[in-house]
């Protein structure tokens, strides 16, 4: 009775087999498939139940959930990939309400013909992101769309938390008076997409920031519980973001330039394809916005994690009806910075 | 960064910010027209507008190689997607511009067609190399400075046998548009458009050099100086133009001595003469038809030639009623101005083309100076 029951007949072959439609019917495909890969890879307690759910002890107080797709192109770029960027950035939406993120659920969408080896990749890098955060994918789901509906792997995670008390933190909160600051350098998510893509390759040391912030938005919290906002400028870069937030609080932004930090490496990417790092996607940077009088104690508190030692104060929150966001250039003129138009293209002259 | 950083200096722009706000006579109005978008750009980006005094105004020009052309050419590339199904090969900025039924590259895209964002004729080629069983279109656009690459590229695809790249040619010249603005009733005759000097473009200097600017410096009595894109240089610029303008001079002078020379890029406009020859006129979008002011492929290259291939029609389409772009392209009114401005047309929902790149005069003010014209009683900055 031995040899013949083994669970599956062959080994799922991870070096050069590929996702077909058998894999997402429900049938014994799909079962390998989650017991050989994401159950590996994603291993806790709660998953090895193997149910269509996860169930958890609820603490008292406020929690939070929230949720995001991941669409990228390509899926593996310097610094990252699509796996390790879904935990990274559900974890971000979650803790930036201040609070601390503790599960994750992750539903993949497969295209017919997709290459395994290349989803183990994704599926390790993703189960390395999410222990090394502490925050454990939990349960899940697995379809698996016809060649040519898809474009290789689509991952949506959803993230829950808990909000510590005393803590409220929301983007209609900035007030006038208030600073801005970042938590470190702008634009290197998206340049090190850029730089991968095809059709658009070229040379770079960038690396994509992609990191969970959490431990930094824990340290945050602790010295400054009254944080106005936080939030990560992911796609839109900062500008867009900043310019979500101050027409959610219905104020003005201010902004200097020079305060503003770009690594040299993106400013000159930027320059050559005629961007502008302001609008360049972020995945492992934060936005906070706070009354004056903790700025200097985050300031310290930021710039002493190492996920935000390049932390800087860049701008203060005005009066506005308007709710524009200016800025006073390196060159000691003053611009607006507007929403972010469609897709940032490059410009011909 | 090395070589960028110097030519955004904060000190520097203070200093000659004091240097032309001293010697700009306050009795007089200096309306300096930058032709080129690339100018725009940086003024509005780097707020060089408000570094200057009042008197100062800088008028945008139709140096927008998206802006000027005419819908009726966005509509012939459609119509090598749709119904030659070709793969187009455009850069980035065209892809938005809206052509007729309120169509463009990107909604043709959406839609099924297969248009492909390029940045340079060689992306191009290789999607011609790439794709033997399909027929592959670059659409060419801009000015001189986007010329080149065009010409080279019909010559590698000759060199290499392509039997399946073709360019569709709507490069434009510059000097052609610069004296057809001051051939212009509103600016020569009524007077009721003042243009008393002009910033030469920078990139397209670079190939055609400063020499073609010095008949029209002469026959319509304008200064000239061929200024960089950096805001220093449009500043340093600004100032010389003004000298001229108090000294009675007008002249063609350099700012941009660090790449432009008087006779430009020889083997460029060798390679482009060889290649191309010019059309006896050219729509404008904003100047309607401008005599000689296009280039089109010559007949021993017929083979690349798309309009040809193609047997492309020519299309003619009125604006969008109450759009504006054709007098701001002259000049002639603000995008303030337009009473499509920020209404219905805006940089998310562009009616007209100097709202799409972010080289149009309108964009610029959308996007860049929006602030200054609610928050100021001023009239306006630009």
């Amino acid at each position: 009775m031995s040899a013949d029951l083994k669970r599956f007949s062959l080994e799922l072959n991870l070096r050069d087999g590929v996702v077909d439609m058998t894999h997402g019917s429900g049938g014994r495909a799909m079962s390998q498939l989650i017991e050989e890969l994401f159950v590996k890879y994603f291993d806790n307690d709660m998953l090895r139940q193997a149910n269509d759910q996860a169930t958890f002890q609820v603490p008292a107080g406020r929690m939070v959930i929230s949720t995001d797709g991941h669409v990228i192109s390509p899926l593996f770029f310097p610094g990252g990939d699509i796996g390790s960027l879904a935990v990274h950035g559900t974890v971000n939406d979650v803790a930036m309400s201040g609070a601390k993120p503790l599960y994750l659920s992750a539903s993949f969408i497969l295209e017919e013909g997709f290459p395994l080896a290349d989803l183990e990749r994704i599926v390790a890098s993703m189960g390395r992101a999410a222990s090394a955060a502490g925050v454990p994918v939990v349960t899940g789901d697995t379809k698996v769309v016809e060649r040519g509906k898809g474009d290789g792997v689509f991952i949506t995670t959803t993230g829950v938390g808990l909000v510590p008390e005393g803590v409220n933190i929301s983007g209609d909160l900035a007030r006038p008076g208030d600073v801005v600051l970042v938590s470190g350098t702008m634009g290197d998510h998206g340049v090190a997409i850029m730089s991968s893509r095809e059709n658009l390759e070229f040379e770079t040391s960038i690396k994509s920031d992609s990191a969970a912030l959490h431990t930094l938005i824990a340290d945050m919290v602790k010295v400054a519980p009254n944080i106005h906002c936080l939030r990560d400028p992911t796609r839109g870069g900062l500008a867009t973001t900043l310019n979500e937030l101050s027409h959610q609080s219905g104020v003005g932004i201010r902004l200097q330039e020079s305060s503003i930090p770009v690594r040299p490496a993106v400013k000159a990417a930027c320059e050559l394809l005629g961007l502008d790092p302001l609008y360049v996607a972020n995945e492992g940077k934060l936005i906070c916005i706070c009354p004056q009088e903790d700025a200097e104690r985050l300031l310290e508190v930021m710039q002493a994690h190492p996920l935000g030692n390049e932390s800087a104060i860049i701008g203060e929150v005005v009066e506005d009806q308007h709710g524009f966001v200016q800025m006073e250039t390196s060159f000691g003129g003053s611009r607006m910075v507007d929403w972010l138009v469609g897709e940032q293209l490059p410009r011909i002259c | 960064m090395k070589y960028v950083d110097e030519f955004r200096r904060q000190d520097l722009a203070r200093k000659l910010s004091a240097d032309i706000k001293r010697e700009a006579d306050p009795e007089r109005q200096y309306n300096l027209m930058e032709f080129c978008g690339g100018h725009t750009h940086a003024i509005f980006r780097y707020g060089v507008q408000n570094l200057m005094p009042p008197n100062v105004r800088f008028v945008h020009g139709p140096g927008c190689p998206v802006c000027v052309l005419p819908i009726g050419r966005i509509d012939n590339a459609i119509q090598m997607v749709q119904q030659h199904d070709v793969i187009l090969c455009s850069y980035g900025d065209m892809l938005r511009v809206p052509a007729s039924d309120r169509k463009s590259l990107l909604k043709v895209s959406a839609e099924g067609g297969d248009v492909r964002m390029v940045y340079s004729t060689q992306d191009a080629l290789k999607i011609a190399r790439d794709n033997p069983e399909r027929q592959v279109v670059f659409f060419a656009i801009g000015f001189e400075t986007t010329t080149p690459p065009s010409a080279v590229a019909i010559k590698q695809a000759q060199a290499e046998g392509l039997k399946n790249f073709s360019v569709f040619c709507n490069h434009v010249l510059t000097p052609a548009a610069i004296t057809n603005i001051l051939e212009s009733p509103e600016v020569r005759e009524v007077g009721s458009v003042r243009i008393d000097g002009f910033f030469g473009p920078s990139h397209v200097s670079s190939i055609i050099g400063s020499q073609p600017y010095e008949f029209f410096a002469e026959e319509f009595q304008r200064p000239v100086v061929i200024a960089g894109f950096e805001p220093l240089d449009v500043m340093q610029s600004t100032l010389m133009l003004i000298r001229q303008l108090n000294e009675g001079r007008y002249e063609v002078e350099n700012e941009y001595m660090r790449v432009v020379s008087r006779e430009g890029n020889l083997k460029a406009k060798g390679l482009v003469a060889e290649v191309m020859e010019l059309r006896r006129s050219f729509e404008w979008r904003g100047l309607g038809l401008v005599p000689y002011s296009a280039l089109k492929i010559k007949k021993e290259f017929a083979e690349f030639d798309a309009e040809k291939h193609f047997e492309l029609p020519a299309i003619q389409v009125n604006d969008i009623k109450g759009c504006e772009c054709p007098s701001i392209l002259r000049g002639v009114k603000r995008p303030t101005d337009c009473k499509l401005f920020g209404t219905v047309c805006t940089t998310e929902n562009p009616m007209g083309s100097c709202m799409v790149s972010s080289e149009g005069a309108c964009a610029a003010y959308w996007s860049y100076g929006r602030f200054t014209q609610t928050n100021s009683e001023q009239e306006s900055v630009a």
